[in-house]
């Protein structure tokens, strides 16, 4: 029978907050730039205008059906030589974790977008709203109810996906537990508290959207 | 009656309107003077909700010319479509209501009447709020004023729609089946709101099923049927004794008083 040792594991509290800390930076990172990436490539798809269709069409797919971790490599070690720039670890991670995100938020954006009537652009525009004004206004306050909860759930796994950047030694939390299991050689303790870290952080966020999916279902 | 020039108020010329392959409006005419209320009438898929839509570019013309008061828009081959801007500034000036209504619903009803003033207009949400309570009160919902649109009826739903689209001060109103989506019970409250309008001397165009009601509020009736005017005429004199024979058949579908459709 294994012997737990969790006491042992004190010495290396700091490690563990300050990877806490790279992951939650991260998150909000990730969160923020890939919402405004998704608002654009979700409008851009909605466009009147074919080739921004395209070109945003174009960008989901790629991101939507290409590996995380292949996407995470690749924009390490092969962007770099391709445009001749120099990308440090945590760049290329933010990159690629906000793209691959804005490509899901993007199709939720715009589903949430084409779920409005009809009816309400309409009566928008002849008013004599401005396509914008009516997308500020009048579309855009009705969609982002019913596109809070599915955006907080690709928020949460992207959350989880944050644990990737480790293998560009990006010192985030499950890195930093690697760093401690090799000095203490208490793997299983180590990884049993990465893993409860990560549920005690995203266990209360799930609680939080499903209540609002409830709220919503009530409402209207 | 005309305005100072002379001239009607809304000007619909050769007027012609395709979906894919499908003509939906054939050299349609029509000219409405200023304070006239004029009734399309006609058969599902005739074209009635397609020529409204174009009176404010709701629908963009395919050929044609759209004149309402000092603003014209040609369409047609060698002309410049209307930038999104021109559009704005031109449907801002015609006030629509819907079968469906159509309000907005996370605003109460009076931020629903205040929208168009306050965004388009930019008008301070002071005198936006006291011209929607005006309004409000005109249409007999005063004390509505704070409710969302999911708490209303059907009937005072298109109350407000009607009072949100006069909250632009149009020019002219233009009625697409106001009351077709209403319980019979409810049809009378919307009706007799614009029966009030028309008495004020609104400009108006009114696609209704309600043939007693365009005989008695309309001044001219315009029957549509393919994309085309069959028929045209003062109301009563349509309405009572239509001369083209397809105009008899579709009214003939109407009780005597005409109501409700018969089938
Ligand atoms: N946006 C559109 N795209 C394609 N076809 C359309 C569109 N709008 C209308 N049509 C077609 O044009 C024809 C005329 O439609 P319209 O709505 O103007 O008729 P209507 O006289 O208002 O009929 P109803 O009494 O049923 O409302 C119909 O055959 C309809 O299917
Ligand atoms: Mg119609």
């Amino acid at each position: 029978m294994y012997q737990w040792d969790f006491g042992s594991l004190w010495t290396y509290r700091w490690l563990f907050v300050q990877g806490l800390g790279v992951t939650a930076a991260f998150t909000v990172a990730i969160v923020v730039i890939g919402l405004l990436v998704g608002l654009a490539a979700g409008l851009a798809k909605l466009s009147h205008v074919a080739p921004l269709r395209w070109l945003s069409n174009a960008y989901i797919e790629v991101f939507r059906c290409t590996p995380l971790l292949v996407q995470l490599v690749w924009f390490y070690y092969a962007l770099p030589i391709l445009a001749g720039i120099e990308i440090s670890a945590v760049g290329a991670s933010v990159l690629a974790l906000s793209l691959y995100g804005g490509s899901f938020y993007a199709e939720i954006i715009r589903g949430g977008i084409v779920s409005i009537d009809r009816g309400q652009g309409e009566a928008a525009a002849a008013l004599g709203m401005t396509p914008a004004q009516s997308l500020r206004r009048i579309i855009l306050p009705q969609a982002l109810k019913r596109m809070v909860p599915p955006l907080m759930n690709q928020s949460i796994i992207q959350f989880k996906n944050t644990s990737l950047v480790s293998v560009l030694a990006v010192p985030d939390l499950l890195y930093q537990g690697q760093v401690a299991a090799h000095d203490s050689y208490r793997p299983l303790e180590i990884y049993t508290l990465v893993a409860v870290l990560y549920f005690a952080a995203l266990y209360p966020l799930t609680w939080i959207v499903r209540r609002g999916e409830q709220r919503l279902a009530t409402s209207d | 009656m005309t305005d100072v020039s002379g001239r009607a108020k809304i000007e619909i010329a050769h007027l012609a309107k395709s979906f894919g392959t499908q003509a939906v409006l054939k050299d349609v005419s029509l000219a409405v003077p200023a304070g006239g209320v004029v009734a399309l009438i006609g058969p599902s898929g005739s074209g009635k909700s397609t020529l409204l839509r174009c009176i404010n570019l709701l629908v963009v013309p395919d050929a044609g010319e759209v004149r309402v008061g000092d603003d014209a828009f040609r369409f047609g081959a060698g002309t410049k479509l209307p930038g999104t801007k021109a559009l704005a500034r031109f449907r801002a000036g015609t006030g629509m209501v819907f079968q469906h209504f159509n309000l907005f619903p996370h605003l109460t009803a009076l931020q629903n009447v205040m929208e168009g003033p306050v965004t388009v207009q930019r008008l301070p949400k002071a005198e936006a709020e006291a011209r929607a309570r005006a309004l409000l009160a005109k249409v007999g919902l005063a004390d509505k004023a704070e409710q969302y649109p999911s708490r209303l009826s059907g009937g005072q739903k298109q109350r407000v729609a009607i009072a949100r689209a006069l909250a632009m001060e149009p020019e002219v109103m233009l009625f697409d089946e106001a009351t077709s989506a209403l319980d019979p019970e409810l049809v009378g409250e919307v009706l007799s709101v614009m029966r009030a309008l028309a008495a004020d001397g609104m400009t108006m165009v009114i696609v209704t099923h309600e043939i007693a009601f365009a005989r008695e509020v309309a001044d001219r009736v315009v029957f549509l049927r393919d994309g085309v005017v069959v028929e045209e005429g003062p109301a009563r004199t349509l309405i009572d004794a239509p001369q083209h024979p397809d105009t008899q058949a579709f009214l003939a579908h109407f009780h005597r008083r005409g109501e409700a459709p018969a089938a």
